[in-house]
């Protein structure tokens, strides 16, 4: 008897296990979120997930949800702000409760968009509007709009630039890493500073540069086509030898097993950094960064790849992360009113130094030095980014993580055994091993 | 509970043997709880939360990731398909996938260094000893810290011109090492932080072992003229030894399973990656759910292996001392 309670006990815990895992209907994935067209006549409380904890803290978030409610005073806006974002919010995904808006994490396959988020509209009306459309397009549906997007380059010291006897931009990475050693030499700064440990600043702004070099809009999609995408003169090639010959030739910092990614914006606005690859979102940060530390904010700059394509600089265009609406909210015209508001309304991009996902907005002041000397924005093409990123998970290589290039800088100081050339030809042997097996 | 109040609720029958019950019942005396039906599965009662908690948290998601381990999962997809055993041979022809387990012989040096010490302590603290439970305090909170703390606390000790760079300087031998910043130094320094973690832990198993042994046996070996070392070596060893095989086999599965420490400092980069640190990233960063199920199975199945074997090698002997 002893025994059948016991199996009775444990099927019934399994049985409400699994039975609490499934149910719920399945949503109809043809319902678009349209925004309501009487403010009023929209009611509910919808939660949207962010990433930017920092917004949410210090009440900016609270403040445009109060913009908000003067025009649709019947929504109540909650915010949840999560750390580890895309950890998160992937495995919640599993569940039906993401939020009403939240943002697309990155490793949620295109595919699958439709199984999870409620379409905005059809994508040739929605490209008049927006730019980065592209980026969520599933059989000629728009899942998102993004929230900002950001164009790439290095931000830098100007003032500690001048000081080294550098004014004008590098053409080339032999010019650049030539300017690293000035500002090294002459004024004992860390020339370039990697964030090695925090990782991500090795990961997205450097592949984010794909295209910036060949000043091809297509070049990461093209990515899902070759075999060899580190082969000699590719863009891939390009931008990581950059990254290893900085480093080989102690041009970055010290130690960079303990770099502090807070700490290190003060240091460059102090000047005690030369330079860091990172997106135009983050000259805002800095010159906030600069202003907190006494120094002038208008000394940090901006300027594109050192690299020029017919004697013009290129500078790669994407957008940051796709605002969605879950697909089993409740509240679907409500969250889309606050999509839409936020990107038309709030200045949110305008305020962080971004690029409005409007294509009717003006460029951001951040990019003034890009539009004063000509920088030729290309917008970076995301029709193939499914078939890049199957590739690219496949082959366990992370174009999009930080550990690669990890690896890179460990190799170019001499942590780790091997040289860049053979490096790069397992890398490549990777990729061509996994295009074959992901195989389109 | 339940036995006291059943036993003063019906008084001692006259014949308490089981046999007689049911003729106790048709000779129509009153049903008391000790005949209902259901007081056999009391104790199952008592046994249901901590058993659906015990499902529910261990067992089923163990049976998921064994089920997940024979599908294509992505972590995701609502699609998943199965693929027989696909992932463990491809887990079986990567040898790379293996590689990352030289890394734990730097965490299973650090656990021997880790049990002498903590034996050491145990030994030395369990005599009379001034300020003895100040001591066994110090030496027991790193163990209470939780080892995300623990992490970025020590990310500061190691930092280039950080605290270790500091103190040395300050006695005179200032090095200019990156100490996360080369693979050797830098699990060196992460089992250290590991030693600096769990030496609390076996301490006070240790502690607690010893101090079961009956103290004549200190005064009688005492008497004999026998020297703290004799006593260590003939009755504290001895009289611990169960404890010390659990060490031993906690500090194998441990140095396997190294995890958030290294993860935390250096996110397994320069080196440090150990295997649940490969697992989770094929897991969450490469979305293949399926293959990282796998090589958690494996890792089940190798640290259940060892501590098999080391309990045939060692078997557990009754410990007798008197």
């Amino acid at each position: 008897m002893g025994r059948k309670t016991l199996s009775a006990a444990l099927l019934a815990t399994t049985m409400l296990t699994v039975v609490g895992c499934s149910g719920g209907g399945t949503p109809n994935a043809n319902e678009t979120a349209v925004a309501p067209l009487n403010p009023n006549g929209v009611s509910g409380t919808i939660t949207v997930l962010t990433n930017r904890t920092d917004l949410v803290q210090n009440g900016t978030m609270k403040r445009y949800a109060a913009r908000f409610n003067r025009i649709y005073p019947e929504v109540k806006v909650e915010f949840e702000a999560i750390t580890d974002y895309e950890g998160e919010v992937k495995i919640r995904m599993n569940t039906e409760d993401y939020g009403d808006v939240l943002l697309i994490p990155a490793s949620i396959a295109k595919g699958d968009y439709p199984t999870f988020f409620a379409p905005l509209g059809a994508t040739p009306t929605m490209k008049e509007t927006y730019r980065f459309t592209d980026k969520t397009d599933v059989d000629g549906r728009t899942y998102g709009i993004a929230a900002f997007g950001t164009a790439n380059g290095f931000v830098y010291n100007k003032a500690l630039w001048k000081r080294a006897g550098i004014t004008g931009w590098p053409t080339s990475p032999r010019e650049f890493l030539d300017d690293l050693k000035a500002v090294g030499e002459k004024t004992g700064a860390t020339p370039y500073y990697t964030n090695f440990k925090d990782g991500w600043p090795l990961s997205s702004p450097w592949t984010n540069s794909i295209g910036s070099v060949s000043c091809d809009s297509q070049a990461s999609d093209k990515l899902s086509a070759i075999d060899k995408p580190w082969r000699k003169g590719s863009d891939l090639n390009v931008i990581d030898t950059l990254l290893h010959d900085i480093v080989h030739a102690k041009l970055s910092e010290k130690d960079p097993s303990t770099t502090n990614w807070e700490s290190s914006k003060t240091l460059l606005a102090k000047g005690e950094i030369g330079s860091m690859l990172l997106g135009s979102w983050a000259v805002t940060q800095l010159r906030d960064a600069a202003e907190k530390a006494g120094e002038n904010p208008d000394d940090i700059g901006f300027m594109p790849f050192p690299h020029q394509s017919d004697g013009q600089f290129c500078a790669t265009l994407v957008s940051d992360y796709q605002m969605a609406v879950n697909i089993h909210s409740e509240h679907k015209p409500a969250a889309r009113a606050w999509i839409d508001w936020f990107t038309e309304k709030s200045g949110y991009s305008a305020h962080e130094g971004a690029v409005s996902a409007l294509k009717s907005e003006p460029l951001p002041g951040t990019l003034e030095d890009y539009v004063d000397n000509d920088v030729k924005l290309v917008e970076r093409s995301e029709a193939k980014t499914a078939e890049v990123n199957a590739i690219d998970n496949a082959s366990e290589i992370g174009l999009n993580k930080q550990d690669y290039r990890q690896k890179l800088v460990d190799i170019a100081r001499g942590a780790q055994d091997g040289s860049l050339e053979d490096y790069f030809d397992d890398l490549d042997r990777r990729w061509a091993e996994a295009a074959r097996t992901a195989g389109s | 509970m339940t036995r006291t109040t059943t036993s003063t609720a019906a008084p001692p029958p006259a014949a308490p043997h089981p046999g007689e019950r049911r003729t106790r019942r048709s000779a129509g005396r009153p049903r008391t709880w000790r005949d209902h039906p259901l007081r056999r599965v009391t104790p199952w009662l008592f046994l249901l939360v901590p058993l659906a908690l015990l499902v529910t948290f261990t067992y089923v998601p163990v049976g998921n990731m064994i089920y997940y381990s024979f599908t294509d999962w992505d972590g995701v997809s609502p699609d998943r398909h199965h693929v027989g055993a696909d992932n463990y041979v491809q887990l079986f022809t990567r040898p790379e996938l293996f590689r990352v387990f030289a890394v734990s012989l730097y965490y299973l040096a650090a656990s021997v260094v880790q049990i002498a010490i903590a034996l050491w302590f145990a030994t030395v603290l369990s005599f009379d000893l001034r300020f003895r439970n100040l001591f066994k305090g110090i030496l027991f909170f790193p163990y209470l810290i939780n080892g995300v703390a623990i992490g970025f606390v020590f990310l500061y000790f190691f930092q280039d011109g950080g605290t270790l760079d500091a103190i040395l300087s300050f006695l005179g031998a200032g090095t200019d090492h990156a100490w996360l910043g080369d693979p050797e130094s830098a699990n060196t320094s992460l089992a250290g932080v590991s030693v600096w973690r769990f030496t609390g832990l076996n301490f006070v198993l240790f502690l607690g072992a010893i101090q079961s042994v009956p103290g004549e046996l200190y005064e009688a070996a005492q008497l004999d003229g026998a020297t703290r070392r004799q006593q260590f070596r003939h009755i504290i060893v001895p009289g611990i030894r169960p404890v010390l095989s659990l060490s031993v086999i906690l500090a194998i599965s441990g140095s396997l399973s190294v995890f958030e420490i290294p993860y935390i400092m250096t996110g397994g980069a320069t080196g440090t990656s150990t295997f649940v640190i490969q697992t989770v990233k094929l897991a969450f960063q490469f979305n293949k759910t399926g293959l990282a199920s796998a090589c958690a199975v494996v890792l089940l199945l190798i640290i259940l292996l060892i501590t098999w074997v080391q309990r045939r090698l060692v078997p557990d002997e009754k410990v007798d001392l008197v």
